[in-house]
């Protein structure tokens, strides 16, 4: 088991044909069942023809007919990536991972206001994606750092999330599933909703939770684990060095509460009971050092 | 990207919303004709910089005659304004805007940001003008009156008409406190902002409600459809190694200590100063070089950090993913050449091929110091430092 998806997922990618999606769409085929996950791609302009053996459709909605996918991963660039969402959201897919980076704040705002009330879930955008080791790879992620295993892990920073799975990869604590939420003011999953799936997963034992400055969601998140998880969490929160936030950051911080520092963040979840480090580098170690009690 | 407070008002006053008429103007005598032209008996002249806290740093006086105009231009033009948010040592005035004088009764607070949490844009309002709102959010919260905007009803006239009753504005003002209201979240969304702020709107003496102040931040992200904004960019209130930096797509912040930093991603690139402090050390800077860093990027991104005269040794952390580690080792070798670099370098590689990354290194000849991993950067380059 693992968390969203898994070898048996059939993967629709938006913006296959564009150079990243291509890059990507390869990298991913080839690691572990990527073969027959990735089952169709999206582009209007080039409907019937194929890309590396995958089919390209018109749109995602006869991409799901034709192939049964229910995920969707997207490359599409800035200016059409909000559109994107809307349109894998309109073919009601199970999920769709935004790795986009740079999408107009206000193109999210409207974005996440259609997706209310309906069935899809956003990971990102400006995030690299989710990975569970040796069945499927969904992102920009390099698989061969992670190892199958019973560790969760999940981060707004790309890099920080692969520094976390690097160590424990060397200390030889392999991972169920690694997910990104990106690092965008407006994204879809945020780490409490990550948490709560990793805490139903039979098949996760422990989480690390990567975290960095600004809004409130590491906090929310804490509290939620107080009051419900059954499973120890490690958690970082980058930034307690980073230059007092501008001016938005604390009109932004106002709304929420006073919160958004990195001290503030990590002290809250040093209350809810999660074993924070302040050392980026002792992630592994300290979660090495809680599961063996 | 920010811009000046008289670039706001024209926007203010596209969407509707009324300000004093004033002029921008770049030298003394444009200043006092600037004056004669708006007429009246009084006048403020105001420094445009993009910081807030103006008034407070001597960047903003009231003339009571052309006289004064020629004097309070002459003495603002040119000075090193410092505020609370530009730093000890300040930034120098280039612009002024003469705007006719204003008779207040009241002031007032508004504010719109893009709430996270709710997803939505949310306008703040308070009856305490021309304050600091996060005073008033610390000392009086109760005071601060918040309204989360559905995207596609808008600020309905309901809510508006509320919320300046709320913050204590007189029914015979409402009506156009609505309009000035609707008019702020038209601009905010239509242009594409961040933040906008209106610190004081003011209620004249004969009920009209007036902007006496603005500011704008956009989103970077969205300037790709706002070519009127980017007209707007003043490059003299930017930093100028941020704007280098940018040039080559390279996220940079420059920062008060002696170790400099070349991450790759945002996340890593902040762990990576605050396991420097950790150490005992002081990061010079903030470099996120991006997923695709070139040679070319790297060799400039050493050339920025060098330009900083404090900076006493570099660290170089890599978590090379779809970017290959041996592709990152012969662009800091290839830079570390052209620069001739004077400062010890500590090199922390991890990922795709670093195997064949750290071999390019040793095998330079240059006197890089390798790191086994953060931990172990940190402390070398620190103990670099010190020297």
């Amino acid at each position: 088991m693992s968390i969203l998806i898994n070898k048996d997922t059939k993967v629709i990618t938006q913006g296959m044909t564009g150079k990243v999606g291509q890059f990507h769409t390869q990298q991913c085929k080839s690691y572990a069942n990527g073969v027959n996950c990735f089952v169709a791609g999206v582009n209007p302009k080039k409907a019937g023809e194929e890309f590396e053996g995958i089919p390209v459709y018109a749109s995602v909605r006869d991409a799901k007919q034709a192939t049964g996918a229910t995920v969707s991963v997207i490359y599409v660039p800035p200016a059409g990536a909000a559109a994107a969402i809307d349109e894998a959201v309109e073919a009601e897919l199970d999920l769709v991972i935004c790795i986009t980076e740079g999408i107009p704040v206000h193109d999210m705002l409207k974005t996440r206001f259609r997706m209310q009330g309906k069935k899809t879930l956003l990971i990102g955008p400006n995030c690299p994606g989710l990975i569970t080791p040796d069945e499927i790879k969904i992102g920009i992620m390099p698989g061969h750092i992670h190892k199958k295993g019973r560790i969760g892990v999940v981060s707004r920073s790309g890099t920080l999330t692969y520094e976390a799975v690097g160590q424990l990869t060397a200390l030889g604590y392999g991972q169920s599933s690694c997910v990104g939420i990106g690092g965008d003011p407006i994204n879809g999953l945020k780490h409490i909703d990550v948490m709560k799936l990793f805490n139903d997963d039979p098949d996760t034992d422990a989480v690390i939770m990567v975290g960095e400055i600004g809004g409130s969601d590491e906090e929310e998140c804490a509290r939620w684990i107080k009051d419900n998880m059954q499973k120890p969490v490690v958690g970082f929160i980058a930034g307690v060095t980073a230059p007092e936030g501008k001016r938005m950051g604390h009109a932004g911080a106002i709304i929420s509460g006073g919160q958004g520092g990195a001290n503030e963040k990590l002290a809250v979840m040093e209350e809810c009971g999660i074993h924070i480090t302040r050392n980026p580098s002792e992630m592994g170690r300290v979660m090495q050092k809680v599961l063996k009690g | 990207m920010k811009i000046h407070e008289y670039q706001g008002k024209e926007i203010l006053r596209e969407f509707g919303v009324p300000t004093p008429r004033g002029v921008a103007c770049f030298s003394v005598e444009e200043a006092v004709a600037a004056a004669q032209r708006l007429g009246g008996k009084v006048w403020v002249v105001k420094a445009q910089i993009h910081a807030g806290g103006r008034g407070k740093g001597g960047g903003v006086k009231v003339a009571k005659s052309l006289d004064e105009v020629q004097q309070f231009a002459g003495q603002i033009l040119g000075m090193q304004l410092v505020t609370h948010q530009t730093g000890p040592e300040g930034q120098k005035v280039r612009r002024l805007l003469i705007e006719e004088g204003a008779q207040i009764a009241r002031e007032f607070y508004l504010g719109m940001v893009v709430d996270r949490g709710a997803q939505r844009v949310a306008l703040l309002a308070s009856s305490e003008g021309g304050m600091e709102i996060e005073e008033v959010a610390k000392h009086s919260p109760e005071k601060i009156h918040t309204v989360r905007i559905d995207p596609v009803a808008g600020l309905t006239d309901s809510d508006a008409a509320h919320v300046a009753r709320a913050i204590g504005i007189p029914d015979a003002a409402n009506a156009d406190a609505v309009k000035v209201l609707q008019g702020l979240y038209r601009a905010f969304v239509e242009k594409d902002a961040m933040l906008a702020e209106i610190n004081p709107l003011v209620l004249t003496a004969d009920n009209r409600v007036l902007a006496l102040d603005a500011k704008f931040n956009f989103d970077s992200n969205a300037l790709y459809r706002h070519p009127e904004i980017v007209a707007y960019r003043d490059l003299e209130e930017e930093d100028p190694a941020e704007i280098e930096a940018s040039k080559f797509d390279l996220s940079y912040i420059q920062l008060d200590g002696d170790i400099g930093c070349l991450v790759n991603g945002a996340g890593l690139a902040m762990a990576t100063m605050d396991i420097i402090k950790l150490y005992g050390g002081s990061p010079a800077n903030f470099l996120d070089v991006g997923g695709g860093a070139s040679k070319e990027k790297v060799t400039e991104a050493f050339k920025l950090m060098l330009k900083n005269p404090h900076l006493k040794a570099i660290l170089v952390n890599i978590f090379g993913g779809i970017m290959k580690c041996d592709v990152i080792a012969e662009g800091v070798v290839a830079a570390a050449r052209e620069v001739s670099l004077s400062v010890p370098l500590v090199v922390r590689l991890e990922g795709t091929n670093v195997d064949v990354g750290k071999k390019i290194l040793a095998e330079s000849g240059l006197p890089i110091i390798s790191a086994s991993d953060m931990a172990d950067a940190a402390q070398k380059v620190v103990a670099a430092a010190k020297g």
